[in-house]
């Protein structure tokens, strides 16, 4: 296990320390983040009784295109300069690559999107101190992560990569996205329960899914 | 494990590879024995990267067979990876780390005891102490091309395989490197290495060939007096065959 983690973790230290010398990726999609939502605040009038409809969809929307600028940069860095044909020569399991790039991007996913949180409760007018809401968030974050690595490190190997993500990632992560929305709705309304019962399962098993096919197609897609 | 019996570092038969329509390697045979440094020469296209590109697991063979250390480089390619160090034309190097920092990271990927140290040791090894706490961004390419090899040594492989290692190197770079290489074939290590110069091939090589029509058409042991200024002019090369 240990063997198989280490990697994994090697991956992630890089990404982190990549980020943070040059805070690229967490910033821009933060400022697109924030100027998505004043944009859905002026176009918008939402009244306190519609905040349960709209909110929701507000937030996910805005979720689902600041994860994909995050995951067109996914593996940009690593094609730069050859550093993932240097990932990929190293005597570690492509899983494991797969896993570390990941995680990189779900870690940088969630610290935006609980950074745009706070933003969005107070434009939309919502509580954000919901467990499940943030477990949701969580939920979702992960299944963008694994399919967004996916077909992140496939985009990079086209020319038109920033057309090529969103056309291959949208229809695929459609269900988690519908799962997310209706799960952050029950959160936001009265009878949070429901949440529980139907979409956190959904979105669970999505994730569970991905978590074995992403892997083993990032293998196939890496050979030649 | 590398099969420490093998009794070549690389040995590869009937190996091929095309790009869609395009034939690049067909029928090629190759032996490099320990302690050996063979330089190939070549053509811009003739297949040189790609060869060395099969070699490190890059790339897989339409047909044929290749082994490193007595490892098949299809079946056994994570074994393979350890037993190679790599120089390509990219430097596999982030643009935001430093030299120290790099190396680092592939030492932990390669998980070598003490990498921090490790990657002290190999840039020291390599002349480039100076240079440990430097953003690879802010080297020239020359430099860069030092720190990838340093990266392609780190781990101690049995097996180097660089393209065009000489190239965009000042002389005493050059020299320097020379010196790592003798100093790997010395120790039982093997050296397969492209160049476009062929002094370099001529000072360095313990055997040349010549990648030409889908294989090594000409390889032998080096004469001095045999191997012209250009490689292009020797008799195995012929100009009706570029």
């Amino acid at each position: 296990m240990t063997q198989f983690l280490r990697p994994v973790l090697v991956v992630v230290w890089k990404d982190i320390l990549l980020e943070w010398r040059s805070r690229d990726l967490v910033i821009s999609i933060l400022v697109f983040g924030l100027l998505v939502a004043v944009l859905f605040n002026f176009a918008l009038n939402i009244s306190p009784q519609r905040v349960t409809a709209l909110a929701p969809g507000i937030l996910w929307v805005t979720f689902t295109f600041t994860g994909t600028l995050a995951m067109n940069r996914a593996f940009v860095r690593d094609s730069e300069q050859g550093g993932l044909d240097g990932l990929l020569l190293a005597p570690v399991s492509r899983d494991a690559i797969f896993l570390g790039k990941a995680l990189g991007t779900f870690l940088f996913m969630l610290l935006v999107e609980l950074l745009l949180l706070p933003v969005f409760g107070v434009f939309l007018n919502f509580s954000i101190l919901s467990l499940s809401l943030l477990l949701t968030v969580v939920l979702a974050t992960l299944g963008f992560a694994l399919v967004g690595t996916l077909f992140s490190v496939i985009a990079v190997q086209t020319r038109s990569r920033e057309i090529m993500l969103p056309i291959l990632f949208f229809p695929v992560i459609l269900p988690v996205i519908i799962g997310a929305v209706e799960a952050s709705a029950a959160s936001l309304g009265i009878e949070p329960g429901v949440a529980l019962t139907r979409w956190w399962p959904l979105l669970s098993v999505f994730d569970a899914l991905f978590l074995v096919v992403c892997p083993w197609v990032f293998g196939v897609v890496v050979e030649e | 494990m590398a099969n420490v019996a093998a009794d070549c570092a690389i040995r590869v038969k009937g190996l091929e590879k095309s790009y869609g329509d395009i034939p690049v390697l067909w029928g090629l045979d190759l032996e490099v024995d320990w302690g050996e440094l063979m330089v190939l020469l070549g053509a811009n296209g003739a297949g040189k990267s790609t060869l060395l590109r099969i070699l490190s697991t890059q790339a897989r063979p339409d047909a044929g067979y290749a082994e490193i250390a007595g490892l098949d480089v299809r079946r056994r390619a994570s074994a393979v990876r350890r037993q190679v160090g790599v120089l390509a034309h990219n430097n596999f190097l982030y643009d935001d780390l430093t030299c120290a920092e790099n190396l680092t990271y592939y030492a932990r990927l390669y998980g070598l005891s003490d990498p921090r140290e490790r990657a002290l040791l190999t840039l020291s090894r390599l002349g480039l102490s100076n240079r440990a706490d430097q953003r690879t961004r802010t080297l020239s390419h020359g430099l860069q091309k030092r720190v990838a090899i340093a990266r392609a040594v780190l781990h101690q492989p049995r097996v180097l395989l660089m393209d065009e290692p000489d190239s965009g190197l000042d002389a005493d770079s050059v020299a320097g490197l020379r010196d790592t290489f003798k100093e790997w074939t010395a120790a039982g290590g093997a050296v397969l290495m492209t160049t476009h110069n062929s002094r370099v091939a001529s000072d360095w090589a313990d055997r040349v060939g010549v990648l030409a029509n889908g294989k090594v058409s000409f390889t032998r042991f080096y004469q001095p007096s045999v191997l012209p200024e250009s490689w292009e002019e020797t008799p195995a090369f012929p100009a009706a065959q570029r």
